[in-house]
């Protein structure tokens, strides 16, 4: 019999796991002498009250669907991939290689072959750790650290020595061609009469992510691969004796991790910036963790996490533009969340699980 | 490149390789009585940022060394509390106290200094200051000679450069940290505390049934691990640097861990990975010893990224393979 109803878990604890953290998170502003209802209310106000605020909040977003995603379906095999960053960070190398020495006749095309390569460069550096995991039995979660660490220097050495151009100072690439510029969310409203802010910078690979989303869950919940996958995330054994291969679910599921996590860099590396820059992932593939947490790793719940991050993205950057508070109280708050939804997860689920068991006594 | 030059680039070695060692031995203490523990670099991030605040501020760096060590364990008591009493994800709880110290560090700071997330700088008092062993060449015999230290230095005999320049003129945290190694292997293979917490991870079932505390084992371990990263985290900001910027471990958490993997859990090997690490760290910062030494440029990047790949290749089991302990990352559950 399961100890309390499926609502519990997937609602329940998620909210109250997320009421914590909003409650930490307003004691630490109250701590270093700021409101927190006038913090929210200026985040609220920047993040959502204009079409510029939601051109950044969804811009945000859909770089964590992408590394949420990642860390989902990794999540779903019992792997921890925690190497979303160094994923990200080659994906945007192979966009970078697509869009800049392949002459392209419109975006459209660009965006496919660079969504391929960026997916294909993502799967590539998770396939190193998973191969060790898979075969040698080396620990995923240290081995995709080091890998995100070799991945910053790596990029490192190629904007520096490599891809910038003569007689630049900045450690990054040149910038892409006009043709592959990709239409932002005004570009594509406006004739639809709709209007919506010139600069934010959200994209049409927002419909990218989306369309990730739909195909991550179709291949978890309605594909019997994603039933191998999920089988094998909650017992090996169980999965072996059913006759699942162990090496082919963790090569396949990291796989598809890592080209999740590289895909993200049509957005911010094809659609944001155009063109390659040091750090230009920015943490978001960390931010992918807290995003899986908070959506219980399936894709709606990342979609509706994703959204939430980044309206905390954009209004942490409203605050630190307006108040005293700095950009790294965002932080904080996704520090809190991994740990009251990841972490002490059980803190918040035994005592629910008591008070779930107490009234089905009292219903017999 | 001279003798002096190799001296100097392994007296910065042994400078750069503290931290990490210290860090590197807390996590041992940890990992050896099961509980993985990622969290090493936030751990010495809060350490170093409130050792240089109270050092900042009171102007006595062993005041600072105590807040660093307090902070420290604070973090380690949560992760105690979310991977032990609350059979938590471990891995989860070290990635969330690494954002805690990245985020809390800057707002704390920025809240009582106003210096765009750093302390002021931190001056006498405030910081560790080298020791001079006695008959080592230092500051004051170049000024009673009346001749720069550098030229003192360069006309002495080899042994007095040795002493004077690689094992003399280290802050005190230094010598304690290399009297640590041999006190934990003694703690961990001499003393009957060290046997059980070997076994805590190892088999915990065992331990349990011979009636010791699992769960107080491995608090005790985590509390160890604590104050470790404590010292580790006070030595960047008020020893090797003076004062704390944002961000300033800098990996070196990370760099520990992968020290610990090279050195498969025990602390010789400990001293040997962190001092090879600490190498690379300090040839980092000498490009033109590099260039002397290969007769070629060799990529700054390169370098820093050599200890995780090899400790990637180390993990691989390609060099001999590293089994961490048994019952590492698991809660322990006892039967009913």
């Amino acid at each position: 019999m399961e100890k309390m109803p499926k609502w519990a878990d997937v609602v329940l604890i998620p909210l109250i796991s997320l009421f914590l953290a909003a409650v930490l998170s307003a004691l630490v502003i109250l701590g270093i002498g700021e409101d927190p209802v006038a913090a929210v209310k200026l985040m609220v106000d920047g993040a959502l009250g204009s079409s510029y605020g939601w051109g950044y909040t969804l811009y945000y977003a859909t770089n964590f669907m992408f590394t949420g995603l990642a860390v989902a379906v990794a999540a779903h095999a019992g792997l921890f991939n925690i190497g979303g960053e160094g994923q990200a960070m080659l994906g945007g190398l192979g966009v970078a290689v697509i869009c800049l020495f392949i002459p392209w006749p419109h975006w459209s095309l660009a965006l496919i072959f660079a969504a391929l390569a960026a997916g294909l460069f993502g799967a590539a550096w998770a396939a190193i750790p998973a191969y060790l995991q898979a075969k040698r039995g080396s620990h995923i979660v240290i081995t995709t650290i080091m890998f995100n660490f070799i991945a910053a220097a790596v990029l490192n050495y190629l904007l520096v020595n490599q891809l910038r151009p003569v007689g630049s100072m900045d450690p990054a690439s040149a910038r892409f061609a006009e043709a592959v510029h990709l239409p932002s969310l005004h570009e594509m409203l406006a004739p639809l009469g709709i209007a919506f802010s010139k600069s934010a910078p959200a994209n049409v690979s927002l419909l990218v992510a989306l369309a990730a989303c739909i195909l991550v869950w179709v291949l978890i919940w309605r594909t019997s691969l994603g039933f191998e996958i999920r089988a094998f995330g909650k017992s090996e054994p169980g999965a072996r004796y059913a006759g699942i291969s162990p090496v082919k679910i963790t090569m396949i599921a990291m796989l598809i991790s890592g080209a999740l996590a590289g895909m993200m860099a049509t957005n911010n590396v094809m659609g944001e910036a155009e063109r390659l820059v040091l750090n230009s992932t920015e943490g978001a593939g960390f931010i992918g963790i807290a995003v899986a947490l908070m959506g219980r790793n399936h894709p709606f719940g990342v979609f509706l996490a994703a959204i939430l991050f980044g309206f905390l993205y954009q209004g942490g950057a409203e605050l630190a533009l307006w108040t005293k508070i700095p950009r790294e109280l965002i932080v904080v708050i996704q520090a809190l969340v991994i740990l009251f939804t990841g972490a002490l997860d059980n803190m918040v689920r035994m005592p629910l699980e008591r008070i779930f068991l107490a009234f089905r006594k009292e219903a017999k | 490149m001279d003798f002096l030059t190799l001296i100097q680039v392994l007296d910065s070695t042994v400078r750069l390789a503290t931290p990490l060692l210290l860090a590197c031995l807390a996590g041992l203490y940890s990992e050896r009585a099961g509980i993985f523990d990622i969290g090493l670099e936030g751990k010495m991030l809060m350490a170093a940022f409130f050792s240089a605040a109270v050092a900042a501020v009171t102007g006595n760096v062993w005041l600072g060394l105590l807040a660093g060590i307090g902070s420290s364990m604070l973090l380690a008591g949560l992760h105690g509390v979310a991977s032990i009493t609350f059979r938590g994800n471990q891995l989860i709880s070290g990635v969330a106290i690494n954002f805690l110290a990245a985020g809390m560090t800057v707002l704390i700071a920025q809240d009582w200094f106003q210096q765009g997330g750093r302390t002021p700088s931190l001056i006498g008092g405030g910081r560790f200051v080298p020791i001079e062993l006695p008959f080592a060449i230092g500051p004051a015999d170049a000024a009673a000679a009346g001749v720069p230290l550098t030229q003192m230095l360069k006309e002495a005999g080899w042994v007095s450069q040795i002493y004077s320049e690689l094992i003399s003129g280290h802050s005190i945290l230094v010598y304690l940290t290399f009297l640590f190694v041999p006190l934990t292997a003694w703690i961990l293979f001499g003393t009957r505390f060290g046997l059980r917490l070997r076994a805590v991870g190892e088999n915990p079932a065992a331990v349990d049934t011979a009636g010791v505390s699992v769960v107080g084992l491995r608090f005790a371990a985590v509390a160890i691990c604590g104050v470790l990263c404590g010292i580790a985290g006070s030595y960047l900001a008020t020893a090797l640097q003076a004062g704390f910027v944002k961000d300033m471990s800098a990996g070196r958490g990370f760099i520990a861990l992968a020290a610990l993997i090279f050195a498969k859990w025990r602390p010789w090997h400990a001293l040997g990975a962190c001092l090879l690490f600490g190498l690379f760290q300090a040839l980092e910062l000498r490009p033109d010893v590099l260039e002397a030494a290969f007769g070629m440029k060799i990529q700054a990047q390169f370098l820093g990224a050599l200890p995780y790949v090899m400790t990637v290749v180390i993990l691989a089991g390609f060099v001999g393979k590293a089994i961490p302990p048994k019952a590492g990352g698991e809660p322990y559950v006892k039967e009913r």
